[in-house]
């Protein structure tokens, strides 16, 4: 298997983009990331989208983008696993270029999200349609019973779950392409507007538009190409059930440990060993039970390390520096994209403002629905 | 949703019937090919009990077009006594009054409808005992 680098990166700021399409998004995403790589060719295209069909009523898309980019002919696959579709997209892209099938791959993600009526019924096809959305569950309402589980199993409080969104939007305001760069207190975060008891508002991550896009090469030729070269040298994928109430644990996510372990044990890392992370927190509660699982602390004291800051910014591990889900924003599609490109920045000094000291080695976890596929990547600069 | 899709699910909707593997005994509601633990293909039809408890809950003030009606409502994961896990409603009580290890039974209601020519779809929600 050849090694796996970064070679460029773009994408567009997440917010609501009313003049832009889908095609728009990732055109302007892909350009920035064709010229931040300085190629003149791409070999293969990997697009990661949650549901196009659902949001903006356009399937195949891999052609089209292609047409659109002005790349003509080159082959392109969709790949869709929901909310974890970027990042699945992106292990597909480094699966083809390690293998030696080709060269310069471009692995994106873009989500749409804004032209659709009701957004809600369509990200609960992420969820069991038939044993759970059908019943009445939504997002908000699943991840508020992991929450609510998480609450009577390890006596998480309410204060610790709104901990999480005033740390990711305080990231936020340090990010040029989140799509809220404004911090908010404690008390504005629980008395937010209630979606699903324990779950306010200001914890439940936006509808989104946006595109991220990444050029990938073989280490040989990304040396010559750049000099700030980062190797991608774990990736872990995993599945569970696609209910949650099929789980013996409902305060836990199988995939999640599982997909942390592959990636562990391929780069041959340890928890202890990373210095960024960015993790899937579409819900504060995602973002407490995934740090967890990938074993930067205890499972069940999760909410008492956010509330003593250790996963802020200068703390003994960074979670969401970009803002998160919360704060960045979610275009479902292209979050797990966006999540490697924050760890790029990270890894090339290139964060800004918000710049973690001395990071040489990061890591990205991105799921789909209430974690029923996980993803997990781990990067190093060489 | 389609009229042929509701009526495939009669049975478990309808008579709560689910399956025993034949090979491990492992019950699965609603029924499937493959036996989750053993992955034993054979199955006899075994009937769900009418009563479990609440595993964990929430009440939800903003849900899909079909239950504007209901909002708030509340939702469940509930554990039959033979062990199944279902995610269903909590009807006829208040959010105050779920707490997780409650009893609850089984009530047959209407679930949703398809508009004025379609079938109205009827299943099960859970009531604290």
């Amino acid at each position: 298997m050849r090694e796996v680098c970064i070679i460029g990166a773009g994408l567009t700021r997440f917010k609501e983009h009313w003049s832009s399409s889908l095609r728009d998004l990732f055109v302007e995403a892909a350009l920035k990331a064709i010229d931040d790589a300085k190629v003149s060719e791409i070999a293969s295209m990997y697009v990661g989208s949650m549901s196009s069909g659902l949001f903006v009523e356009q399937e195949h898309i891999g052609p089209m983008l292609v047409e659109y980019l002005g790349v003509k002919n080159v082959p392109a696959v969709r790949v869709e696993s929901a909310c974890a579709s970027g990042s699945l997209a992106f292990r597909m892209g480094f699966i083809e270029v390690a293998s030696g099938l080709s060269d310069i791959v471009l692995v994106s993600g873009v989500e749409k999200m804004t032209d659709c009526e009701d957004v809600t019924s369509a990200l609960a096809a992420a969820a069991d349609v038939e044993n759970e959305v059908f019943f009445g569950a939504t997002f908000p309402a699943l991840y508020a019973l992991i929450a609510r589980a998480h609450m009577d199993s390890y006596g998480t409080t309410r204060e610790q779950l709104a901990a999480v969104s005033v740390k990711n939007h305080k990231n936020g305001a340090k990010n040029p392409d989140a799509q809220f760069q404004r911090e908010v207190s404690l008390d504005a975060v629980l008395n937010s507007v209630m979606i699903a008891d324990p779950l306010t508002i200001l914890q439940c991550s936006p509808i989104s538009d946006g595109a991220a896009v990444m050029i990938l090469a073989p280490l040989d030729m990304a040396k010559k190409m750049t000099d700030k070269v980062v190797k991608i040298t774990g990736s872990g994928a995993a599945t569970d059930t696609i209910a949650l109430h099929s789980r013996k644990e409902i305060a836990s996510l199988d995939a999640v440990r599982l997909s942390a372990e592959r990636a562990y044990n391929m780069a041959r890392k340890k928890p202890e060993d990373i210095d960024v992370c960015e993790v899937h927190d579409c819900f504060s509660i995602a973002e407490l039970v995934a740090i967890e699982e990938l074993g930067f602390v205890k499972k069940g004291k999760s909410g008492k390390f956010v509330e003593e800051g250790n996963t802020e910014i200068g703390g003994k591990i960074p979670i969401n520096t970009s803002g998160g889900l919360k704060a960045k924003g979610h275009p479902v599609g292209a979050t797990g994209i966006a999540q490697i490109i924050e760890i790029y920045k990270q890894l090339t000094g290139n964060a800004g403002e918000r710049q973690v000291k001395d990071a040489k080695i990061g890591m990205t976890q991105n799921m789909g629905g209430t974690g029923a596929s996980s993803v997990v990547h781990i990067m190093e600069v060489v | 949703m389609s009229s042929p899709k509701i009526w495939r699910q009669r049975i478990e909707r309808y008579r709560l019937l689910g399956q025993k593997c034949k090979d491990c005994g492992k019950v699965l509601f609603p029924k499937r090919l493959v036996c989750s633990e053993c992955g034993g293909r054979e199955f006899d039809k075994e009937p769900m009990p009418e009563v479990g408890k609440i595993i964990t809950y929430t009440t939800v003030y903003f849900g899909p077009k079909f239950l504007e009606q209901d909002i708030p409502y509340i939702l469940a994961i509930i554990e039959l006594k033979n062990g199944v896990r279902i995610t269903t409603q909590v009807v006829d009580t208040e959010p105050k009054e779920v707490k997780a290890g409650k009893e609850v039974k089984f009530v047959f209601r209407k679930l949703k409808d398809e508009g004025k020519t379609g079938v109205i779809i009827y299943g099960y929600k859970a009531q604290l005992c």
